[in-house]
């Protein structure tokens, strides 16, 4: 049976084989969630996790550009409020909100013909109209990760955008490293998705993570 | 042979046998039984033939023999069977009896239609491959090429020139047009074989052999599906750490995405892995035969490049703007021309020539201008290729005087003469200056599909070297000579 872990779950696990993530807390309570906001600093985002939730935009169950302790308290409120009983456990993510033009999707599949892979996309809100997305099999050397961004259709994409530097692409190639090296590490992984890979300032940074396990 | 690892099998019997028998010769020039005979012994094969048939007697010169298990022992080493299906097996078991080791089955019958008897002689014809320790081509194939001892054990045409390009092929046809093409450009063929069913040997055994084979230069490959991709990836990354492999892959518009929970998973779509798999693996893909056969042809002649700078020379200018356009979006670059080239250029061109790349030398070349030209750019290091644009034009003007009521002419037999000669001596400096440096120089005309007799394409034609007919076909070469330069440094 195949189960999903929860997005502070699946980051925590990634983040040990070296994906870039963001200051973010996990915290139980509207005031755990007003004290690390403030420790953070605003805007931020909440997000309320758990391991039955998979889909978490779908339901609503996320909160952007939080402004102020009073907006965080109301929010985590109600986001506690949507949880059903079938999402088990839940905890509230508290993350730096991230102002960001271009957004990757980053992903990991064992496919029956050709065993583990790994993507890098084009993500966004034109994702599912572009498809440009590059796959590997894994395991794969560094150079031949490194050659996917070469392959994607849209290098528009990777260099300099509206204003913003170039996409750093060490950065983004560390993303795909980590998405990698998790698959061929721990046989228990079904799948990865980060989604989106944001990119600030040139700097690629994992916003969202799903990984599911075979269990 | 089932082998779980990705050992090469020793195809040697299958491409260089002493000795051929074909098993069920027709005396029915429209049987394949007859054709396949016919195409061995008119094509000059250099070993011993046999032949079996039923009723014995004379066919195409050959006394036919009543079974295969008459020949004598170690006398042959390929057997091609163009027996009915339920015959086959007993065939290949005469054939090990006199020690022959090789069989390309061309019957049908084995599963091709999805019947539950054929399937059931595919699953035999596996087991007995194993049991026999034969290596076994088909079934259902046209049957194989060899150049290196002019064997060609087709019941189709054509049997083209000799050359470096090995081609296998999933579909017969698509093998037969790849060597049509290699026919066409003079661009030789050293192994062909059109796989079959693939029962026994898949296209990533034939590979496997090839990379290893001094008479390949380069690997061209039809694609409908293999059996087992991870194999089929194992065995070609390593083939081409010896050898280019291009490859043209089937089927790819049946591809539907699969439901899946992942994002990834519902992207992941079969011919997306599998076009990444063909990167991560050295390959040079291609849409179809004719630019693959184009690829495979610049790959077998010349040098990969080092880099992506190219130069024009063109005597031709709307031929230099439409390949700069096709140049464009591709990796390569048209180069900016260094002083020092510049200046050297200066002093073989005439005084009206472009003074950039393309270089065009605006109809100004005299005798030797355009072979001192190709000669200067290949020999500069900052120069990873050069194309040339324009060769034949003297020759096409040739032949329309030649056609005319005035060829008689001194002054126009003695001018025809010299563009001809020209158009030659552009070809032979094609030729002689990427030899010496090891800079591959590509020529573009479409002359070499209106008049393939002109002295240009035909002169390259004479050396084994391509003539590619568009901008886009020499464009699409050039990349595929830097791809392979850039797999090689990364090895």
């Amino acid at each position: 049976m195949t189960t999903t872990l929860s997005e502070a779950e699946s980051k925590k696990l990634l983040a040990t084989y070296g994906l870039p993530v963001l200051d973010e807390r996990t915290v139980k309570t509207a005031a755990g969630a007003v004290e690390a906001s403030d420790a953070i600093g605003y805007p931020c985002v909440l997000k309320l996790c758990g391991d039955g939730i998979a889909h978490k935009t779908e339901r609503n169950l996320v909160r952007l550009s939080l402004g102020s302790a009073a907006e965080v308290d109301r929010a985590a409120q109600e986001l506690l409020g949507q949880a059903t009983d079938d999402d088990g456990d839940v905890e509230l993510l508290l993350a730096p909100m991230i102002r960001a033009t271009r957004e990757f999707i980053v992903g990991a599949d064992r496919t029956g013909d050709f065993g583990p892979v790994v993507m890098v996309g084009v993500g966004g809100i034109f994702a599912e109209a572009l498809e440009d997305v590059v796959f590997r099999l894994l395991p794969a050397e560094e150079h031949e990760l490194n050659a996917m961004l070469d392959d994607l259709d849209t290098q528009a994409m990777l260099g300099e955008f509206r204003g913003e530097p170039a996409v750093d692409r060490s950065q983004l190639l560390a993303v795909i490293e980590a998405v990698g090296s998790a698959m061929i590490d721990r046989a228990d992984i079904e799948s990865i998705d980060i989604n989106p890979v944001l990119i600030a300032d040139g700097q690629a940074v994992a916003v969202d993570a799903l990984v599911a396990v075979r269990s | 042979m089932t082998l779980s690892n990705t050992d090469t099998i020793d195809l040697g019997s299958l491409f260089e046998p002493a000795g051929v028998v074909v098993a069920g010769a027709s005396s029915h020039p429209g049987k394949f039984g007859f054709a396949v005979l016919h195409n061995i012994i008119t094509c000059g094969y250099q070993g011993r033939v046999f032949a079996t048939n039923r009723n014995g007697g004379n066919l195409l010169g050959i006394e036919c023999l009543t079974s295969v298990a008459q020949v004598p022992a170690g006398q042959a080493d390929l057997v091609y069977v163009c027996v009915p299906a339920a015959a086959v097996a007993q065939v290949l078991r005469d054939a090990a009896s006199v020690g022959i080791r090789a069989a390309f089955i061309a019957s049908s019958g084995f599963g091709e239609g999805h019947d539950g008897e054929g399937a059931a002689h595919g699953a035999e014809l596996a087991a007995l491959a194993d049991e026999l320790g034969m290596v076994i081509a088909g079934p259902n194939g046209q049957g194989l090429v060899s150049t290196p001892v002019s064997l060609c054990a087709q019941f189709v045409g054509p049997f083209p020139p000799a050359g470096g390009v090995s081609i296998v092929s999933q579909s017969g046809n698509l093998a037969s047009g790849a060597m049509n093409y290699a026919t066409a450009s003079g661009v030789g063929v050293a192994r062909a074989i059109s796989a079959g069913n693939a029962t026994c040997l898949g296209v990533d055994d034939y590979i496997g052999w090839l990379a290893d084979d001094p008479a390949t230069t380069a690997i061209v490959a039809y694609i409908e599906g293999v059996a087992d991709a991870r194999r089929f990836y194992e065995t070609v990354k390593a083939a081409t750490a010896r050898k280019p492999v291009v490859v043209v892959k089937g089927g790819t518009s049946d591809d539907g995405a699969r439901a899946a929970a992942s994002h990834t998973g519902s992207l992941a779509t079969n011919d997306r892995i599998f076009d990444g798999m063909l990167r991560q693996a050295g390959v040079w893909r291609s849409p179809d035969i004719g630019a693959a056969f184009g690829a495979a042809a610049a790959l077998a002649v010349h040098q990969p490049m080092q880099g992506p700078n190219v130069a024009f020379l063109t005597t031709a200018g709307g031929w230099g703007v439409l390949t700069a356009d096709a140049l464009a979006p591709s990796p390569l670059r048209l180069m900016e021309l260094p002083d020092d080239l510049m200046s050297a250029l200066d002093d073989v061109l005439p005084p009206r020539w472009s003074k950039g790349n393309p270089i065009d030398v605006a109809g100004g070349e005299t005798r030797d201008t355009i072979p001192n030209a190709l000669h200067l750019l290949a020999a500069h290091p900052s120069v990873d290729g050069v194309l040339m644009l324009g060769m034949g034009i003297q020759s096409n003007t040739a032949a329309l005087m030649r056609r005319g009521q005035f060829s008689e002419l001194e002054d126009i037999d003695r001018i025809c003469s010299f563009h001809e000669r020209q158009d030659q001596r552009y070809a032979e400096a094609i030729v002689d200056a990427s030899a010496a440096t090891g800079t591959p120089i590509l020529a573009a005309t479409e002359l070499a599909l209106s008049n393939p007799e002109n002295p240009g394409p035909a002169t390259l034609r004479e050396h084994g070297h391509p003539c590619y007919t568009s901008p886009a076909d020499a464009v699409g070469a050039f990349s595929a000579l830097f791809a392979r330069g850039r797999h090689l440094h990364q090895q």
